[in-house]
């Protein structure tokens, strides 16, 4: 057995080199710490991840993106298909889990300072992926077309609309025109499939090509007890010790997912009717929840902005802010650990948890 | 140089002659007066016939135009406010002239007046008996509004409380030996109820009574209101023994078994040999009558019990997740047999009844079958998440070890 596999590996290296990528994998290894549970959750993410595609391509063989047939098709897969429901609640249900490990996985880098030089851009690749993964999420949700689902999309697509100057042209851009109607469910559909998927493969390998580069960050605290004495430095080999833990969490989770899927099956809902009012209580999924019940809070008018519009521009400033932590709290990568950029993280954590329980009131 | 200063003074005077024109001395002076004399112009601003530009002196005559005292003489034309047994021909001077009514709404009927001769009302008024209602006390005077405004005493959900005026008052009906009850049945009924969620389609008093030819409905006539909406059943109750039977006895058809003014949502429990039948306010035990309602009874509470198995069967796999909405659609079949199966109860044949209660039986155990399949899966799929979780936990155990193995201080 062993000498089969050396005999595959000798035959990828001639062809592609891959002995410099074992080499790679056997010298790899991970910082072992009282944080190091926080690494396994890029991991965790990636997995997922991996379980969208497959589950996403084997929908894709029956799902049919046009308003006559999205609920039909969907409702096929659902009763008719072999296994259908299973790979369309695994689908739905992986989906939200990949967001909640994709945040666990920002915060957990933000509050351990993994965004400090030289990995900047690690940290910004990374929350691209976030808004990205987000995206999966809101236009995903479309494509059963329930009723849901399509009012949610119209209210959602209804803020790009706040937008000064390019608001109008931005929402007929994301509708396919300027209701919600067949053309928003196909263009949806395109974002899902192929748009998002490309872009977040390109920011994928490059975020994935640094961390190896660069390695797992390790703590300041951690890093600053080491360097008193206090701790000593310790680091496991990637491959294979760290990798069958993660394995493990890859296993376990498919356990979660096939457990959800089991005994929770997604519901399909009834199908989008535009011209029934929309349900009472609609909301947004748990992901937009914050945004949505802080929007409800903004004035119709703040200073001489439209209540909307100011809304959507606290987050953007605040997305911003996010994104360019790593130049602002540059001392960090001097180790020093800034207070305030603990503190606008913990705010941040509480702000987004209020903010969905007030919205699930 | 006469024929400019005479110009002069038609131009100037031209005004005050416009003004004198639309000046109307009854309200200028009734507006200024106190308690009754004064209500006519305080409330003729919202009445109809000031909307459709006539003025107090279309109906009552007179000269608007006159200041004086002297606008309300008979040498201008002046009728005072009539007696209440005038008041009919009082509004019927125009509201029964087709050719005056054409110009205000070509729809307008215009038989009010003689309709009203005919009602009990009309014939009572004409004895002399001014208590009866006329025109004025369903429609209102000086404030009168248009049918179809809902603030309107004759607008569709107003009309009971118009008539409880009087016949809600027992005092008031004492002298006419007519039961003062009416309207608090009627208020009871599933009629009310609808017409109060604003369904201006259910009958009010003057439904079935009429409106301006009130009558009540004789014996024979009573099933041919109800019949106006419930066509169907009118049908079928024409063709069942009950209809002879009915009239011979001089019964009220409908009336017998649904009330008149307390309508209220029948039950399946009138039909067969319970305790709330009505079937047994005339039939014996042992009597065809009595066997039939025992049979029509039966088999309406097997499909009842066959749908509600099927609903608990159903709600049982969505509470489960499991996809069963086709099955629901199938469900509203069985409900639907049902409905008509108490429709044709108004045959009064078992057979007719049986007819379909079979076929909703027959549609609720494939719809049940369709509900248990829906369960069997959702069992199939627990043992599948079962037997899976069995696997993943050996992997991880055997993950678990080998990662123990390799990291034990043995290794180097």
């Amino acid at each position: 057995m062993a000498d089969l596999r050396r005999r595959i590996l000798n035959w990828l290296d001639e062809r592609f080199g891959a002995g410099s990528v074992e080499e790679f994998l056997r010298h790899k290894t991970v910082p072992w710490h009282r944080h190091s549970i926080w690494y396994y959750f890029g991991g965790m993410t990636l997995f997922l991840f991996v379980v969208q595609v497959l589950t996403g391509i084997l929908l894709l063989l029956f799902y049919r993106p046009t308003a006559n047939e999205a609920f039909e098709s969907s409702h096929f897969i659902m009763t008719q298909v072999r296994f259908g429901w299973l790979i369309h609640c695994v689908h739905s249900w992986s989906a939200n889990l990949m967001i909640l490990t994709a945040f666990v996985h920002m915060f957990s880098a933000y509050f351990l300072k993994a965004y400090r030089k030289p990995r900047e851009l690690t940290w910004i690749t990374g929350v691209l992926l976030f808004v990205l993964v987000l995206g999966f999420g809101f236009s995903g949700y479309l494509l059963p077309w329930n009723t849901l689902a399509f009012f949610a999309t119209r209210v959602g697509t209804e803020m790009a609309g706040s937008v000064p100057l390019i608001g109008k042209w931005l929402l007929v851009f994301l509708r396919g025109g300027e209701e919600v109607t067949g053309a928003t469910l196909t263009r949806f559909f395109g974002f899902h499939v192929a748009v998002l998927p490309g872009l977040v493969t390109l920011l994928l390998a490059v975020h994935l090509f640094l961390v190896q580069r660069l390695g797992m960050s390790v703590p300041p605290g951690v890093e600053r007890r080491i360097a008193e004495g206090k701790e000593t430095a310790r680091f496991m080999p990637f491959f294979p010790n760290f990798l069958l833990r993660d394995i493990m969490g890859w296993y376990a989770a498919l356990g979660v997912l096939g457990a959800l899927a089991a005994l929770f099956p997604w519901e399909l809902g009834t199908k989008a009717d535009p011209f029934v009012p929309a349900p009472a209580g609609i909301r947004p999924e748990w992901y937009f929840l914050f945004m949505f019940q802080t929007l409800k809070y903004v004035p119709a008018k703040f200073l001489f902005l439209e209540g909307e519009f100011a809304g959507l521009l606290g987050f953007a400033l605040a997305a911003a802010v996010w994104i360019a932590v790593p130049f602002l709290d540059y001392k960090a990568g001097f180790g020093r650990v800034t207070r305030f950029f603990t503190g606008l993280g913990v705010f941040a954590l509480v702000f987004i948890a209020v903010m969905s329980a007030l919205a699930l009131r | 140089m006469k024929s400019a200063l005479a110009s002069i003074v038609l131009v100037l005077s031209a005004p005050s002659l416009t003004a004198a024109a639309t000046k109307d001395s009854c309200v200028s002076c009734h507006s200024t007066l106190d308690g009754k004399l004064a209500a006519p112009a305080k409330l003729f601003d919202s009445d109809i016939h000031h909307q459709a530009g006539l003025s107090c002196a279309d109906c009552h005559g007179g000269d608007p135009t006159d200041e004086s005292v002297d606008a309300m003489s008979t040498a201008h034309g002046f009728r005072s406010a009539p007696k209440k047994t005038q008041l009919p021909d009082f509004c019927g001077r125009c509201h029964s002239d087709g050719t005056y009514m054409r110009r205000f709404n070509p729809k307008l009927r215009t038989d009010q007046l003689s309709q009203y001769w005919t009602s009990v009302h009309g014939k009572r008024l004409k004895q002399g008996d001014v208590k009866v209602a006329a025109c004025v006390d369903c429609h209102g005077v000086h404030n009168i509004l248009a049918v179809a405004d809902t603030r309107a005493p004759v607008y569709p959900t107003n009309v009971a409380s118009t008539c409880a005026q009087c016949h809600a008052d027992a005092h008031t009906m004492e002298g006419y030996k007519i039961p003062s009850d009416q309207v608090a049945r009627y208020r009871s009924s599933v009629h009310a109820q609808v017409l109060a969620q604003g369904d201006t389609s259910v009958p009010t008093c003057s439904t079935c009574h009429g409106n301006h030819g009130a009558v009540p409905p004789g014996v024979d006539s009573v099933a041919n209101v109800c019949g106006t909406c419930h066509v169907f059943f009118a049908q079928l109750f024409d063709k069942s023994p009950h209809h002879a039977a009915f009239a011979s006895m001089g019964l009220p058809g409908c009336v017998q078994c649904h009330s008149n003014h307390e309508v209220v949502r029948p039950s399946d429990d009138w039909v067969g040999i319970g305790e709330k039948s009505v079937c047994v306010t005339c039939h014996v035990p042992g009597d065809k009558g009595y066997v039939a309602g025992q049979k029509m009874a039966d088999d309406l509470a097997k499909l009842r019990a066959a749908s509600a198995r099927v609903d608990g069967v159903l709600s049982s796999a969505e509470r489960s997740g499991m996809e069963v909405s086709s099955a629901r659609v199938e469900l509203a079949d069985v409900n639907e047999a049902l409905i008509k199966a108490r429709v044709n109860v108004h045959t009064f044949d078992p057979e007719e009844v049986r007819k379909l209660t079979d076929q909703g039986v027959e549609i609720s155990q494939k719809v049940y079958g369709a509900g248990v399949a829906a369960l069997r899966e959702r069992d199939l799929r627990r043992k599948g998440l079962g037997l899976s979780l069995l696997f993943i936990v050996f992997a991880l155990s055997g993950l678990y070890l080998k990662i123990r193995e390799i990291e034990s201080p043995k290794n180097p």
